[in-house]
């Protein structure tokens, strides 16, 4: 395997528009022979889906929702960054690069984030246009907000639910294609495996998930928009559904799996309150903007908050960090909050949070204002714990968000399968080791709007005159065989515990051992303990019913097989890169005061590893990065 | 906390279902309505038996997916909630609580508590969108919104497309969701030149699906958003229009 970044020569400020120019383009005659087949329908999945509709091409959207508005992007609260500049406060598209490549610990590709800070403008004028209700100012224009990590405004937002108004702007776009007829939309089916013949990406097999058919789909090239692992961890603030398996799939059918210890910890999630959490709330991080975190001074204070004076609170962000303060990056404000709970210093019932306290904010700005900005978010708060963050401080703690690796890409957002595409958090592209808030959404739709439609049209250029693999290929007939063993398989097994048991234990190894924390020893025993509780799993899962109706423990069976092995190459990837950065922090590598030490001599690569087969070790290949632009340095905050 | 759960089980479409009972105890009052079916399809699957279909994802109130008659009420006790921010704390210990999943002849069964919402879809598919190819916008900017005018579409673009405003309906109407759709486009400036069209398919298709309105009003208190049924009004205002408006004249007041 060679990796190939396929990043053209030229002075980055044109790179991607003289890219352009010199793609090979598809006579809008030939589009409509052209097969696209788009997995996932959420930012990514349903921005390109539309926009490779709207060019013509004959497209089919899998999504294992019933709809693709249930695609996991709707989640997202706090914004979408864009280097619009309308607060006229400093910004420019170099400063939201440079702020993107320094965010992400100098473990990105340059070349890739200036397109995606380029790309960002055209973003926010295809949403307005699309009726995104954004956020406005008096005078009828796009009001911005500052966000953790940069010190400029200039994220655009809609109330606490930007994710979900982008994400039906997309799905709007896309069921117009489906009224169109460019796009045929088929949901509750998922993807079980990709195909390739000759060395190039055929189509797929899938799965229907209310008869539990299985089928074999050809196309000319493949769309994988699948999301991020971060649910290898069980308890996340993901999705229950969301899962690995489309990704996992493709690498174990050749496509290099880059960077998969980058995960991103969010620090501003609602704690676990017991045994039975199933999955965790993040509260956004906007809240950052006018809340201030802190807990008490002396671990054995046991006041309630309000009865807690000034002199006795540790607002510890602002302490050691005082330029940022409480807008640090999310790696950094989460490891603290690691370190204050660690010490004793937490706080609630289980004292496993910190404070996040909107006092000085309302008297500042008054309750009203307070409310305007943040209401739905403190609903949503009261709902779940009980309490009225305008009577009892927040308390928050971090939780596995966002995981910045994923299939390696290069330039074009090919993967290493020749007509295999990645987008959105599927890939490992945009945010190196730490992703910057309101980036996800970002990089969502540059991918899908923007980028996948150039450069799959690129792709299909190249294959005009040829037809789609027959589904009849031993190739496709060999992934329904697998598909049906294994669904044998775990129906057959009847042993004694469910999936999501084995899913409980194994995102304790993985949260325990390759979470906040990292250190040689905890990754050496999580690399024996994973593959022992996988035999256990396998030996012992209990799935009742069969595989011809809807059977929800059989779908989790499959995403859970395809977390252990991940979960693997998660550790491997860990314990091979002895340095901190980003959300990757080694104890081992730390310096005197407790920050990240990256060691930019002889880890600044890409670590993209390639599958040997099941219970071969995976290979390392390395994408050297070099920086011609921004200067790596240390982080600091302070 | 101890309950009685009677819950609607039904393997497909067209095999015959009925209430099962079952015993959930050791809930704490924390957890969630759906984190209480998670322990009791535990228990079920420890026992041998199937567990309990229902759809769910974000457990959050954004997604959409979940939803189900909890004491026959779409969402269960509780305004602005859908079922998965039901927390068990709003129901008293040893309560028998009724489990069924939306009833509405649009709604299809597929197994147990999920049912198929795809004729949502299909109204959205008519009409709720503008028409605006990728690369096709102008500057942001150059289209002011009154913040007045973009916070009433926020307030209707919040819907999640969960259904209860249908699973509520005696009628098993879906005007509710077609008009919150419907007028968080036609609110805004971006969405005058497709409004008379919009509201003409979106109208029609969903009336390919659903019942008719007869104002009984109990969607909205059923929408975990909270939309009000004003939208419905404006929806039929903008869809008389659209039968006796010459559209050649959208363009003027």
């Amino acid at each position: 395997m060679e990796l190939n970044a396929h990043v053209p020569e030229g002075p980055i400020e044109t790179l991607w528009n003289e890219h352009k120019f010199n793609m090979r383009l598809v006579n809008p005659a030939n589009k409509r022979n052209f097969k696209v087949i788009v997995i996932g329908t959420g930012l990514a999945g349903a921005a390109a889906a539309a926009s490779l509709g709207e060019l013509g091409y004959n497209v089919t959207a899998f999504t294992y929702h019933d709809s693709p508005r249930r695609a996991h992007s709707i989640a997202a609260q706090g914004g979408i960054n864009a280097a619009k500049n309308y607060a006229n406060d400093g910004d420019s598209v170099h400063r939201l690069f440079y702020d993107t490549v320094k965010g992400g610990d100098f473990r990105s590709r340059e070349a890739n984030v200036y397109r995606l800070a380029q790309t960002s403008v055209s973003i926010i004028d295809q949403c307005v246009a699309q009726g995104v209700p954004f956020a406005r100012e008096y005078g009828g224009g796009l009001e911005n907000r500052s966000f953790g990590g940069v010190q400029v405004s200039r994220t655009f937002y809609a109330r606490g639910q930007t994710g979900q108004q982008l994400l039906l702007g997309a799905y709007q776009s896309l069921m117009r294609q489906v009224d169109a007829g460019t796009v045929r939309l088929v949901p509750r089916t998922e993807m079980l495996d990709v195909v390739v013949v000759d060395g190039k990406a055929a189509g797929v097999v899938v799965r229907d998930l209310v008869t539990g058919e299985v089928s074999s789909h050809s196309a000319h090239a493949v769309v994988l928009a699948s999301g991020g692992y971060g649910n290898v961890y069980y308890l996340s603030t993901n999705a229950k559904k969301s899962n690995a398996t489309a990704a996992w799939r493709a690498h174990r059918k050749g496509a290099a799996f880059a960077n998969a210890c980058f995960t991103q910890i969010h620090p501003t999630c609602i704690p676990a309150s017991g045994a039975h959490q199933s999955k965790l709330t993040l509260m956004s991080e906007s809240l950052r903007n006018d809340g201030r975190i802190w807990v008490p001074k002396d671990q054995n204070d046991v006041r309630p908050a309000d009865e807690i004076p000034e002199t006795d609170r540790d607002y510890y962000l602002e302490r050691r960090y005082p330029a940022f303060g409480n807008l640090v990056p999310r790696d950094v404000a989460s490891r603290a909050a690691k370190r204050e709970v660690d010490s004793g210093r937490g706080v609630g019932p289980l004292k496993n949070g910190v404070y996040l306290d909107f006092n000085a904010a309302v008297d500042r700005l008054g309750e009203k204002e307070i409310f305007e900005r943040y209401g739905n978010l403190f609903e949503m708060y009261e709902r779940i714990t009980g309490e009225d963050p305008f009577d009892t401080p927040m308390r928050i703690y971090p939780a596995t968000h966002y995981t910045m690796g994923g299939l390696w890409v290069d330039y074009n957002l090919q993967s290493t399968i020749p007509g295999l595409f990645v987008g959105g958090e599927a890939n490992f592209s945009d945010h190196g080791a730490n992703r910057l808030g309101a980036s996800a959404l970002m990089q969502g739709l540059a991918d899908g709007y923007f980028v996948l439609p150039a450069t799959v049209g690129d792709y299909l250029a190249g294959m005009l005159g040829t037809k789609t693999v027959d589904t009849a290929h031993e190739e496709f007939k060999k992934s329904e065989a697998d598909v049906a063993d294994q669904t044998r398989r775990f129906l057959g097994t009847n042993g004694k515990h469910s999936v999501d048991h084995f899913h409980k234990e194994l995102g304790k190894i993985v949260w325990d051992r390759i979470g906040m924390e990292r250190d040689k020893a905890g990754l050496e025993s999580a690399l024996r303990d994973i593959p022992a509780l996988r035999e256990d799993f396998y030996r012992d899962v209990k799935i009742l019913g069969d595989g011809e109706g809807l059977n929800d423990s059989l779908e989790k069976a499959f995403r859970v097989a395809d977390f252990f092995e991940l979960a693997e190459l998660m550790a491997q990837d860990a314990l091979h890169r002895e340095e901190s950065c980003g959300g990757h922090f080694r104890v081992e590598h730390q310096t005197e005061d407790g920050e990240a030490e990256r060691d930019d001599e002889n880890f600044s690569y890409v670590g993209a590893w390639e599958w040997k087969g099941t219970g071969q070790a995976e290979v390392l290949h390395k994408e050297p990065l070099t920086f011609n632009y921004v200067h790596p340095t240390q982080r600091s905050y302070k | 906390m101890q309950f009685t759960l009677k819950v609607w089980r039904q393997t497909g479409p067209s095999e015959k279902g009925a209430f099962a009972t079952y015993d959930a105890s050791g809930i704490s009052e924390d957890m969630s309505f759906l984190e209480v079916l998670d322990v009791v399809n535990e228990d079920l699957i420890e026992a041998g038996t199937e567990p309990i279909a229902f759809d769910h994802d974000c457990r959050e109130g954004i997604c959409g997916s979940c939803g189900m008659m909890v004491n026959g009420q779409a969402h269960g006790p509780g305004t602005r909630t859908a079922t998965c921010q039901l927390h068990m704390r709003v129901f008293n210990d040893g309560d028998t609580i009724v489990v069924e999943p939306w009833r509405s002849a649009a709604f299809p069964l597929v197994r147990d508590l999920v049912v198929n919402r795809s004729a949502l879809d299909r109204i959205v598919e008519s009409g709720g969108f503008i028409s605006v190819s990728t690369g096709a916008a102008t500057e942001a900017n150059l289209i002011p919104v009154p913040k007045v005018v973009a916070d009433a579409a926020m307030d209707v673009a919040e819907c999640i497309g969960c259904g209860a405003c249908v699973a509520a309906c005696p009628n098993g109407a879906a005007q509710l969701f077609t008009a919150a759709k419907m007028q968080h486009l036609n609110l805004l400036p971006q969405g005058q030149s497709e409004r008379y069209q919009r509201a003409e398919r979106m109208v029609e298709t969903m009336e390919e699906y659903f019942g008719g309105c007869t104002n009984h009003g109990e969607c909205q208190f059923a929408c975990p958003k909270g939309i009000s049924i004003d939208v419905i009004a404006y929806m039929n205002r903008d869809y008389m229009a659209a039968k006796t408006k010459n559209r050649k004249l959208t363009g003027q007041a």
